[in-house]
């Protein structure tokens, strides 16, 4: 922290890190401490952290631990609703939230590319500070490495989180039962038309934001009430198919949609329209399905509903009594077709 | 090859005779789209959009004809002894 | 969504089915030409409320279908190119040529672009002077006014870094393609509206009298598509052969004379060859003379790449209805979505893609 000798390559203003990140950022010396202390440190404020150990020291109470682990890559780094920072948190909370875990800490690496502007990198991580705080977990380690410029996207984040079950549910594909209602906690297609709406090429004027949150606080309130999950997904690329259909995979069942019963606002679906996309298919970031026991769905939906931000949870289906691996959906004119997974990411079509 | 969309025009921008550049909304969600093809069309109609092109101005009049029109299939339908 | 809700509603697609099973005394092959209705029906279901006595079929409607395997070696000769930003809508990004996809090419470092309009590759070309900016020119009659437009506002802005890759191709010529084939089944078409939106219904009207077959002009929704089968079949049992309108409300008799005005002006009638089908007169559209300096394939000398088809793909009698894919000896087997031998199983709107999708799931 000490060593000045490395001053020689930042000017000290207007960022004591520089305005863009080097290598020298990543060198493990005075130059990268001083980042980590003005941007990461100051963002991630805990005591874990500020052991300032290479690992760290955590006190659990639970007979079972959830671990889950993400990576994010996300273009661009910056995207109405939110950022690669603040999805990093989301996501990795959500997947522990879909084990029903209560997420209580995660790390953070990070891989920064030289030439990376500094204010970026700040805003970004502060906005991952909010993020963490407002799920209520704490970042207590991390990592920054730094790569020579390849003219990429200029950051990468995985997050790794830790929560813990306190119930003896098991909520897996493998406990989903015939007659099991499907919910899901909102509207669908929020995050992939934002980011969409931002690409190059394909802009359009929107004020669609990416549904980029924290599920964790309604999922333990649905296991407060007691409601009988049998199983959670949340539904990120490739949408509610997707996860149907990995669902159905697994559990081996049907599960059976409802087109009129999901909820798509209006101009998400206009997008879609516009683009020849199918909201089902489309990304999302802050929503799940939860297949439940049917006698608990009204109470499950008012507790969804106490947690929904200007959405509306709705149960969209049901999980047949056939024993084929499959997704149907009933569709707005009554007829039945099958919903199968895409091979890859839908793209706009003229046909 | 016929993925087209009714809109609805919400600006025009004549300083570009070419394109014709117009503001158009798909249910909340606004685009840029020409209308050098459709010069006659106006603030408030809807115009059907392919790749970012106008193809022509939805009439209004035939599609409120066609719902009318149904509840002449009903009255055929329910005459043959059909449920409606 | 205003005039696209109206035409999803649950209570009139039912009537219509109704009315079809009423309509209907025998059997009847109907074949919609348009990527865009396959693609509907498939989505709602809509062959699902239709009576036994009908048979759709699914012709070559899909420009990714029937574009040449060797145009799409062209594109990514092209798409190579380190001087090159290569454009294109998201429907060819997956189709394959002889070895690679368009975003194959990309995952190699090209710069191969998905964009919504042939106008914002233009864009593209005024932002990128040092750049060659090449746009894929597919489509039938619908997209033709755009891709005009484009190269038209290139030549009015003397932009010189801005070409097309054209695979334009017209409707009628396929249509009468496969009427005049000695074991063609089809006895009504339905008309792709939006093609007819730009182009009008006449040139429907010589098919019709010469073969005897009614065709309807139909749009996209499901309540559209079900009345033009109901108009289809009631012209089938009443011994009719004309060209009706069932989509009035985005097509008039003439169709939009500025739009065909300007592909006029860029365009000419060419030949072109259809995957599948073959070489057929004049079918497609290329670019006039005085616009030859925006045809890429002038400009960057490609007449000498050349491709075969697959040997084993039989999309031919698939797209002309005359096949059904379970007849393929590849189909599901050499040939499946991941790994497809043509253009029907590639496209998402393909018959053979379909067809795989369905066949999964048959309850055994």
């Amino acid at each position: 922290m000490t060593n000045d000798s490395e001053l020689s390559f930042t000017c000290p203003i207007p960022h004591a890190a520089g305005a863009n990140i080097t290598m020298a950022h990543g060198g493990g010396g005075s130059v990268m401490n001083r980042l980590i202390e003005q941007i990461f440190r100051s963002a991630f404020d805990n005591e874990f952290l500020n052991q300032r150990h290479d690992a760290a020291r955590l006190p659990l109470d639970a007979k079972y631990l959830a671990f889950t682990t993400d990576s994010y890559v996300v273009q661009p780094l910056i995207f109405p609703g939110g950022d690669i920072g603040s999805l990093a948190v989301h996501g990795t909370v959500n997947d522990l939230a879909m084990a029903g875990a209560r997420p209580r800490y995660l790390s953070a690496g990070f891989i920064l590319e030289e030439g990376l502007e500094t204010d970026l990198l700040e805003r970004i991580v502060a906005s991952m500070g909010r993020a963490a705080t407002a799920a209520g977990v704490k970042i207590v380690t991390g990592d920054t490495k730094v790569i020579d410029r390849r003219g990429n996207d200029g950051l990468f984040i995985n997050t790794a989180g830790v929560g813990i079950i306190e119930h003896d549910l098991v909520i897996a594909p493998q406990s989903v039962q015939p007659g099991d209602a499907l919910l899901v906690n909102g509207d669908l297609g929020r995050h992939g038309i934002a980011i969409m709406a931002v690409r190059e090429g394909l802009e359009f004027e929107t004020t669609i934001e990416s549904d980029s949150a924290s599920v964790a606080g309604a999922v333990l309130a649905l296991l407060d009430a007691g409601i009988e999950i049998h199983c959670l997904r949340d539904l990120t690329r490739g949408g509610l198919v997707s996860t149907a259909n990995e669902i159905a995979e697994a559990a081996g069942r049907t599960i059976h949609f409802t087109e009129s019963a999901i909820p798509v606002r209006d101009d998400v679906r206009g997008a879609c329209e516009l683009l020849g996309f199918d909201p089902l298919y489309v990304a999302n970031e802050g929503r799940f399905a939860a297949f439940i026991n049917p006698a608990h769905a009204e109470r499950a939906l008012a507790i969804l509903r106490q947690h929904a931000q200007d959405t509306e949870p709705a149960c969209i289906g049901y999980v047949t009594d056939e024993a084929i691996p499959r997704v149907t959906l009933e569709s707005a004119i009554g007829a039945t077709r099958i919903l199968d997974m895409l091979s890859g990411e839908q793209l706009p079509r003229i046909c | 090859m016929c993925l087209a969309v009714p809109g609805e025009i919400l600006s025009i921008d004549e300083s570009n005779p070419v394109i014709r550049n117009a503001r158009v909304n798909f249910g909340g969600v606004v685009k840029e789209v020409s209308l050098a093809m459709t010069p006659e069309a106006t603030v408030g109609q809807y115009v059907l959009i392919h790749a970012g092109l106008a193809l022509g101005v939805i009439d209004e009049e035939e599609a409120n004809q066609i719902i009318e029109d149904f509840n002449t299939i009903a009255e055929l339908n329910q005459a043959e002894g059909a449920q409606p | 969504m205003k005039f696209v809700d109206e035409f999803r509603d649950r209570g009139k697609a039912q009537q219509l089915a109704e009315a079809i099973r009423h309509a209907v005394t025998r059997p009847h092959t109907l074949m919609e030409i348009c990527g865009g209705q396959t693609h509907a029906i498939v989505k709602f279901g809509v062959d699902e409320l239709l009576p036994p006595e009908i048979t759709l079929v699914h012709g070559p409607g899909c420009p990714v279908c029937v574009t040449p395997v060797e145009l799409v070696d062209k594109a990514i000769a092209l798409a190579q190119r380190n001087d090159v930003i290569f454009c294109s809508f998201g429907d060819m990004a997956r189709v394959p040529g002889s070895r690679l996809d368009l975003l194959g090419v990309k995952a190699a470092g090209g710069d191969v672009r998905i964009v919504y309009s042939p106008l914002d590759a233009v864009k593209l070309a005024r932002k990128f002077p040092e750049k060659e900016v090449i746009f894929f020119a597919i489509g039938f009659e619908t997209t033709a006014p755009a891709n005009a437009l484009a190269v038209y506002q290139a030549h009015e802005l003397q932009i010189e870094n801005f070409s097309i890759l054209a695979s334009h191709v017209l409707v009628p010529p396929a249509m009468e393609a496969i009427l005049s084939a000695e074991q063609c089944r089809v006895t009504g078409f339905l008309a792709a509206g939006h093609v007819c939106t730009v182009m009008g219904c006449t040139q429907y009207e010589p098919i019709a009298r010469k073969y005897g077959v009614p065709i309807v002009v139909t749009g996209f929704e499901p309540v559209d598509i079900l009345r033009g089968i109901l108009g289809c079949v009631q012209q089938l049992e009443q011994g009719r052969a004309e060209v009706t309108n069932a989509y009035a409300r985005a097509v008039t008799h003439d169709g939009n004379h500025a739009a065909q005005r300007l592909i006029d002006t860029v365009f000419e009638v060419t030949g072109r060859k259809w995957r599948g089908l073959g070489e057929i007169p004049n079918s497609g559209l290329g670019l006039r003379p005085e616009f030859h300096a925006f045809d890429a394939e002038r400009r960057f000398g490609l007449s000498t790449i050349t491709a075969e088809e697959s040997t084993e793909c039989i999309s031919g009698a698939i797209l002309q209805g005359l096949r059904k894919p379970a007849e393929c000896p590849a189909f599901g087997t050499r040939c499946t979505p991941e790994t497809p031998l043509g253009a029907p199983m590639v496209s998402n709107e393909g018959a053979c893609a379909a067809y795989y999708r369905y066949r999964r799931h048959v309850t055994p």
